[in-house]
């Protein structure tokens, strides 16, 4: 053999033991170890868990939801407005604040600023709402506008989703999910997409992501009221300052008749769902399902001080804008306290879970649910491994029959192509989809087009007189050029693929690009050098077998 | 072996016969698209919601769709799929049946409760074995620990029992089985699953008689967002293309190579429409796939054109181009062939749920490599005598047409 036959043939058996090695023991994560499978259940548990399936594979759900961002934007308005009036009350600027909504944008309208205290107001905005713009409002002198700057609401919007994406993250964990995917989705529409594996019934998983898990302590100051209207007229018609008004459920001793109630409470919380440290599902003392939470040093400051000063009175705990239970405060609490409810003990834990998570700060709207059952993915990954092996018998064969000696060559190269791809997924854990075997399919039919191309042009050549030798140099040469413009063109149209496509089409786009690029290798060069080792060995004058 | 020995044959002289018989399949499908008012959209561009189901005894359309009245879903459509033996159904709601609920899932709610209901009664408290997954059967084995595996620590019996629940699930889902046991005693033969297990397992859980396969629900935003994506996503991978062939070649080879793309992808969306297949976004993948494929065998023709030019300056460039496509034809035939042996695998072997992807790849197989030779060849014949009009070298048109003629 030729010396420089011998390096490339060096540098193709380095590729194809890369390549096995890649596929039956390199480590994919942290937690594996480099393991050479000594028995053929190791060796089938190596592969299995080198190559990972997408969910329409191995079952699963696969969720797109859309964080309501606007919701975040809402609740920092609100916010906004409170400590606009609280700022406005302590620097005597006798001045009414209502939140507006026009055309789809919401601003603070600020009406009857007296004259000489618009230079206040104005000072005010700039100290203390730096991320908001103050303007006048056309036809009335005495009101001012205050909106948020763009840039802070695609700050705020930006945040929310984050937030959310860590907030589910955080749930799924808990739950037990392996595997699971939360990614956006990248239309930049706030939208997330989930992919839950194994997962086959996701609405239990559903509810847990959707709780926005806004849990509020409160001291309740009047109430319970059989009716908003009732808790209304008890305060003349116009509730105290500092408060709100509540919906929840009457609680009236071990009876558990669930009569609505109406509660008129601060509008301050003592402790919010942010100062929970923990929270863990429990009985209670008459074993009904409850949940023991504590709190932060922070909170639990803040809540001694609020329960210390409210003994006797009653606290609302309130999720999610509703009042679940309303206890009287027996002493000064500290750092935990118990929700109580009617719950079952599934409630009880999912509760637990989702305040331990913390609140979403936007809720969640889905958009779209897949869920593959496990026996759907069997079939399509037996259906997928049919289709692949009739289709590599039927070009393999084919191959044979048309080009004989260079059919072999062609083959050789069509396995390593092969190979060479399911390594590269191995390696860079990229999911194998249905669609994906469709790829590893296209990838048979497309691969040997360039063996085609140059077997075609050495006959050719041979055809026009030219030797052997140079009939499969000419061949090779010119094909190449040929070669690389036809594989652009699908490599152009895959990378689309990729960027447009969900999970399974990505799949497709990614197993038919690896898949060409890893031909590129085969077909040019592997190819070649079987062609020179044969031309080596070869008699003088004998044929080639093409 | 060898089917094409040096072809002579005249291609461009048969042009407008390809034309024509373009025009003819493009007319009739754009005619059936405009007759069943567009194109017939699968669920993830429409919205709405399927579910495929799979029963143990061939279904009773009748009684199901009976059942779904009850749910006041007697809108659903309700069709067989795959072949008879396998008992499959696939129920399908639009938009409309579920749009006063606000939850996504509500049409697959009370779908999941009519199926439920077709099985008579459901054993209280108990969970279905046959729709559930490996976690729920682990999550009740542990509870249950018929194998008295608490003792070694809770992890290493909630790992025990889920590689007993994958091992239960997986036979569960293998052919003949696919998803349906008739019997608990069926699992004696799982590995690992003693009389115990049995036991444990008949106390909380029940077979029913369908298996839900697979359900998709898309909601309103994601389908009208998604088609218009698809276009843009089309529109723009030509564009890509044809800026790559204006590099690689020149400005005329770009558009004689994007223009027959139009012509394939639109003749394969009419076809899709004759033969009432729906368009998923796999189907468009399958096109985009198609416009790749196609490029791809237009440049290998487009590339042994300009090798020709090259080579040979004096031959008129209607006998070039023919004799080019000549040269390739062997190739063209070969390359198409194979993938067409490869996607008609596919096709026929790769199961139900990428039929129409198969499909398109198949026609797309078809139509790419005929277009390259009947319809991109032409154009650029035509606009290089166009071009050539105000080239100075270049012969007129008239003249081509003469030694063409006197070939013939």
């Amino acid at each position: 053999m030729e010396k420089k036959i011998r390096n490339r043939v060096i540098i193709i058996a380095a590729a194809l033991v890369t390549c096995i090695l890649g596929i039956i023991c390199y480590p994919r994560n942290d937690q594996e170890t480099f393991g050479f499978p000594t028995n053929w259940q190791r060796l089938k548990e190596n592969v299995r868990n080198r190559i990972r399936l997408g969910l329409d594979l191995k079952g699963g759900t696969h969720l797109v939801l859309q964080v309501q961002v606007n919701d975040a934007v809402n609740v920092t308005i609100d916010l906004a407005q409170e400590r606009l009036r609280d700022e406005l009350r302590a620097r005597n600027i006798p001045a009414t604040v209502e939140k507006k909504t026009e055309g789809g944008r919401t601003y603070l309208l600020i009406t009857n600023v007296p004259q000489e205290k618009a230079g206040d107001l104005q000072t005010l905005a700039a100290d203390q709402f730096p991320d908001w713009i103050l303007s006048r409002r056309a036809g009335d002198p005495n009101a001012r506008e205050m909106s948020l700057k763009t840039s802070a609401v695609a700050n705020i919007r930006n945040q929310a989703l984050e937030q959310s994406k860590s907030t589910i993250r955080n749930r799924i964990d808990q739950l037990g999910v392996t595997e699971p995917t939360i990614a956006d989705y990248g239309r930049g529409d706030y939208e997330l997409v989930v992919e839950l594996p194994s997962v086959d019934d996701p609405t239990r998983v559903k509810d847990i992501i959707q709780s926005t898990a806004m849990l509020t302590l409160k001291i309740v100051r009047d109430g319970p009221f059989p009716t908003r209207e009732a808790a209304l007229a008890a305060h003349g018609g116009i509730l105290p300052p500092d408060s709100e008004l509540l919906p929840g459920r009457r609680e009236s001793g071990s009876d558990t008749t669930t009569a609505e109630a109406w509660y008129v409470v601060d509008r301050i919380a003592a402790v919010t769902g942010r100062d929970l440290r923990d929270a863990q599902p429990r009985p209670d003392e008459n074993g009904r399902p409850s949940v023991n939470f504590s709190l932060t040093r922070d909170g639990a400051a803040r809540f001694a001080r609020v329960t210390g000063a409210n003994i006797g009175k009653q606290l609302a705990i309130i999720l999610d804008n509703r009042v679940v239970s309303a206890p009287v405060i027996q002493g000064q609490i500290s750092d935990n306290g118990r929700i109580t409810g009617s719950f079952t003990p599934q409630q009880a834990a999912d509760l637990a879970l989702v305040l331990r998570s913390g609140a979403l700060p936007a809720s969640i709207k889905y958009e779209q649910e897949m869920t593959v059952g496990p026996s759907l993915g069997a079939d399509s990954i037996r259906h997928g491994v049919i289709a692949s092996i009739v289709g590599l018998v039927a070009v393999m064969g084919f191959m044979l029959v048309y080009y004989r000696g260079a059919g072999v060559n062609a083959n050789v190269a069509l396995i390593l192509n092969l190979i060479i791809l399911v390594a590269v997924l191995a390696y860079f854990g990229a999911v194998l989809t249905l669609p994906g075997i469709a790829g590893v399919i296209l990838t048979v039919g497309m691969g040997v087009d360039s063996n085609v191309l140059i077997f075609e042009r050495i006959r050719e050549e041979l055809r026009l007189g030219k030797t052997v030798g140079a009939a499969v140099a000419g061949g090779f040469d010119h094909a190449f050029l040929t070669i690389i413009d036809t594989h652009v063109t699908t490599v152009v149209s895959a990378l689309i693929l990729f960027t447009f496509g969900t999970g399974p089409i990505r799949g497709f786009a990614v197993t038919l690009t690896i898949g060409l690029i890893a031909n590129l290798f085969t077909s040019v060069f592997v190819s070649r050098v079987i062609f020179d080792y044969v031309l080596s060995r070869r008699e003088k004058g004998e044929a080639l077998s093409v | 072996m060898e089917f094409f020995h040096e072809p002579k044959i005249d291609w461009m002289g048969k042009k407008w016969y390809f034309i024509g018989l373009s025009l003819v399949i493009f007319a009739v499908g754009m005619v059936s698209i405009a007759v069943k008012r567009g194109l017939l959209y699968g669920i993830d561009f429409r919205g709405g919601t399927l579910v495929y189901v799979k029963f143990a005894q061939p279904p009773n359309l009748d009684a199901i769709r009976a059942q779904l009245k009850k749910e006041n879903l007697g809108g659903a459509t309700i069709q067989r799929s795959g072949p008879a033996s396998e008992s499959q159904v696939i129920i399908g709601l639009d938009l409309q049946s579920t749009a006063s609920s606000d939850a996504l899932d509500a049409g697959k709610r009370a779908i999941t409760s009519a199926l439920a209901g077709l099985s008579g009664a459901v054993p209280a408290g108990k969970v279905d074995f046959n729709n559930s997954s490996p976690q729920t059967l682990a999550e009740h084995l542990v509870v249950a620990d018929p194998l008295h595996l608490a003792s070694q620590g809770s992890e290493e019996a909630q790992r025990r029992y889920r590689e007993l629940a994958d091992a239960m699930v997986d036979f569960r889902n293998a052919p003949p089985r696919s998803g349906l046991l008739a019997d608990l005693s069926e699992l004696k033969s799982v590995a690992g699953v003693t009389p115990g297990v049995l036991e444990a397992l008949g106390k909380d859980f029940y077979l029913s008689s369908y298996a839900i396969r697979d359900t998709q629900i898309v909601g309103p935003k994601v389908g009208s967002d998604l088609r218009r994506q698809a276009l843009y996503v089309t529109l723009g991978g030509l564009a890509a293309m044809l800026v790559y062939i204006w590099f690689r070649f020149e400005l005329i080879y770009g558009l004689a190579a994007v223009i027959p793309i139009f012509h394939d992808v639109l003749i394969t969306l009419g076809i899709f429409s004759l033969l009432n297949k729906e368009i998923s976004l796999t189907v468009i993948a399958a096109l985009l796939t198609l416009v790749g494929y196609s490029m791809n065998d237009t440049i290998v023709v487009f590339d042994r054109i300009r090798e020709n030019v090259h080579l040979n300056k004096r031959e008129s460039f209607y006998d070039l181009v023919n004799r080019s496509i000549n040269q390739t034809l062997s190739r063209t035939i070969l390359t198409s062939g194979l993938t067409f042996l490869a996607v008609m695998s596919l096709y026929l072997f790769g199961g139900e749920v990428i039929h129409g992807f198969a499909f398109a790849l198949v026609i797309g197989v078809i139509i790419g490599s005929y277009s390259s030779i009947a319809i991109a060849s032409p154009i650029l014949v035509f606009f290089y005598q166009r071009a050539g009009k105000n080239r100075a070298g270049a012969r007129p048109r008239a003249l081509e047409r003469e030694t063409a003629g006197a070939r013939r």
